[in-house]
């Protein structure tokens, strides 16, 4: 005997998408839905709510196999566009990471660096159809006769080319600020000194983890939006801490869970990857995500009828803890207070900025709404689930 | 009051005199100079920003224009490639004017072209690099004389 009201499997939300009843709605459309009818008649009514963010995120990369040569090469260092990949693995494959930077960049020598160019970049280029000049050096083997190759290649010649982000959509991250007297370039943008600005970087109510707070849908094989394309989440992303401390609505008050995330590069776009510069930090990758919630039952309408107003992170200073590893808090504020504009730390107004495009967030959600409404998507059961903490709404 | 940024390109032959004083003296208008490099016997640039009542604004340009010193809007020179910009709003905390914002509630990042003061500190912290600024050339019909 179930413990709730409501309940849906996966194989019936699945067969109302493919008959054309099926009830979508963004999470931003299920706040007031769950506001004005609650979440049992909430959960009545709709089947999945759509999630999206559209953010940098660091953790990303691609694996490549480029194809044999003749005579055939076991590719040891492998560069594109400059960019040098990792290729310590079988002979013609290697992972381009996200934030590895052109191999002539002058990095933060003149200071703050510009970072022009990157891996992430080469991942934009590559999904939007320009061709990169491909580098191989190699020490000969019997089966592997070459020592070189040179090449320019598109996408399509690539046999195989996989997005394989170790950690996306982390579930609720920092405010920063700077409390030193000059000014600091961060992952978290550029930070003014003595506290004048906060940059903060989450969808907020829009973002997939934060209204799937314990994992109970989300999970090794979910179906998800992916740079365009179709994606899975393919394990807990690193740094995936369950353990975090939450608030009364199972929603944690700081960076906690993460997934992470594979799919076919060939089918995914420009308009969702985006590769980026964040000046004297680094390059990397913008990534468009968004996940798909089955409301199995009123605890999922509940968990997705979050807003910005109960979600909730810390200020953390980037002027000298976050570089020295102290775990201080300079308060606690809301989406819903970021978003206005201005947040209060220490009795002193603060201008707030984001880092995460909220409009593209929007876009995602409604783009993934529309997808399964065409039939086009149908959700994927977890094979298994991400670690996870007790909770119930009731205790 | 009528306010007005403009990018004053400066001859080499004027790079000696008391320009802005003159402006200020014969039409009555506020300066405020937001950039300025001018060397002698070099061409220089200016970014002025001019408060006053249009007329004034308008006769003070004229007297810029006899003088060989080319104006322009400044808001001609600044601009966002919208293909490129994808929103995030990252320049909305390193605008020191308020011309890039955020409009709310859409949380879409907004750019205003007549507040922007030419610093260029968006350029760069522009995580997708989609704001421009070109000093460098002048299109033909450079030189402003209505207001």
């Amino acid at each position: 005997m179930s413990e709730f009201v409501v309940n849906k499997t996966y194989a019936e939300i699945n067969a109302r998408i493919k008959a054309g009843e099926a009830v979508v709605v963004t999470a931003e459309e299920m706040i007031d839905i769950v506001e004005k009818d609650g979440p049992v008649e909430a959960a009545r009514k709709v089947d999945v709510v759509t999630t999206g963010t559209f953010s940098t995120m660091c953790s990303s990369g691609a694996f490549f196999n480029f194809g044999q040569t003749i005579p055939t090469i076991k590719a040891q260092k492998v560069w594109v566009n400059k960019v040098q990949a990792y290729a310590g693995l079988a002979a013609i494959d290697f992972y381009l990471g996200a934030t590895e930077p052109a191999e002539d960049d002058p990095l933060n020598k003149v200071y703050p660096g510009e970072f022009r160019y990157g891996g992430g970049h080469i991942i934009e280029d590559l999904v939007a159809g320009k061709k990169v000049f491909l580098e191989a050096k190699a020490y000969p083997t019997d089966c592997y006769a070459n020592r070189k190759c040179k090449r320019e290649m598109t996408l399509a010649d690539f046999p195989h080319a996989l997005l394989c982000n170790p950690r996306n959509g982390y579930q609720n991250y920092n405010c920063a600020v700077n409390l030193s007297d000059k000014t600091v370039y961060t992952y978290m943008g550029t930070l003014k000194p003595k506290c004048r600005n906060a940059n903060y970087c989450s969808a907020g109510q829009l973002s997939p983890l934060l209204n799937d707070p314990l994992y109970r849908t989300i999970g090794l094989g979910t179906r998800i939006f992916l740079g365009g394309g179709i994606g899975y989440v393919t394990w807990h992303g690193s740094q995936h801490n369950p353990a975090a401390p939450r608030g009364k609505n199972g929603v944690p008050l700081r960076p906690a869970g993460t997934m992470m995330v594979q799919g076919d590069l060939k089918q995914m776009s420009a308009d969702w990857l985006r590769g980026v510069s964040i000046q004297g930090y680094g390059c990397s990758l913008a990534v468009g995500l968004g996940v798909p919630i089955p409301i199995l039952n009123e605890e999922m309408a509940r968990f997705t009828g979050v807003s910005d107003a109960e979600i909730f992170t810390q200020v953390v200073d980037y002027g000298h803890d976050y570089t020295n590893g102290i775990a201080r808090t300079y308060g606690e504020v809301s989406y819903a207070q970021l978003k206005s504009g201005t947040i209060e730390v220490a009795g002193k107004k603060v201008p707030t900025a984001p880092l995460s495009s909220y409009v593209k967030a929007v876009e995602i959600a409604e783009l993934l709404k529309k997808r399964i409404l065409e039939g086009s998507f149908l959700l994927a059961e977890p094979v298994a689930s991400f670690p996870t903490v007790d909770f119930s709404f009731d205790k | 009051m009528y306010t007005r940024i403009y990018f004053l390109r400066y001859p080499k032959e004027t790079s000696d005199q008391p320009i802005i004083y003159q402006l200020v003296k014969q039409y009555d208008v506020e300066f405020n100079i937001l950039k300025a490099d001018i060397r002698p016997q070099r061409d220089g640039i200016m970014i002025l920003e001019l408060k006053g009542n249009k007329e004034n604004v308008r006769e003070a340009l004229a007297y810029l224009k006899g003088l060989g010193v080319r104006a322009e809007r400044l808001a001609a020179k600044i601009g966002r490639d919208e293909r490129k910009c994808f929103q995030c709003g990252a320049c909305t905390g390193i605008c020191p004017v308020g011309a890039l914002y955020v409009e709310r509630p859409t949380m879409e990042v907004r750019f205003d072209p007549e507040k922007c003061t030419g610093c260029g500190l968006c350029v760069t912290g522009c995580p997708v690099r989609a704001m421009h600024v070109s000093f460098d050339q002048l299109p033909d019909e450079d030189v402003v004389t209505t207001v």
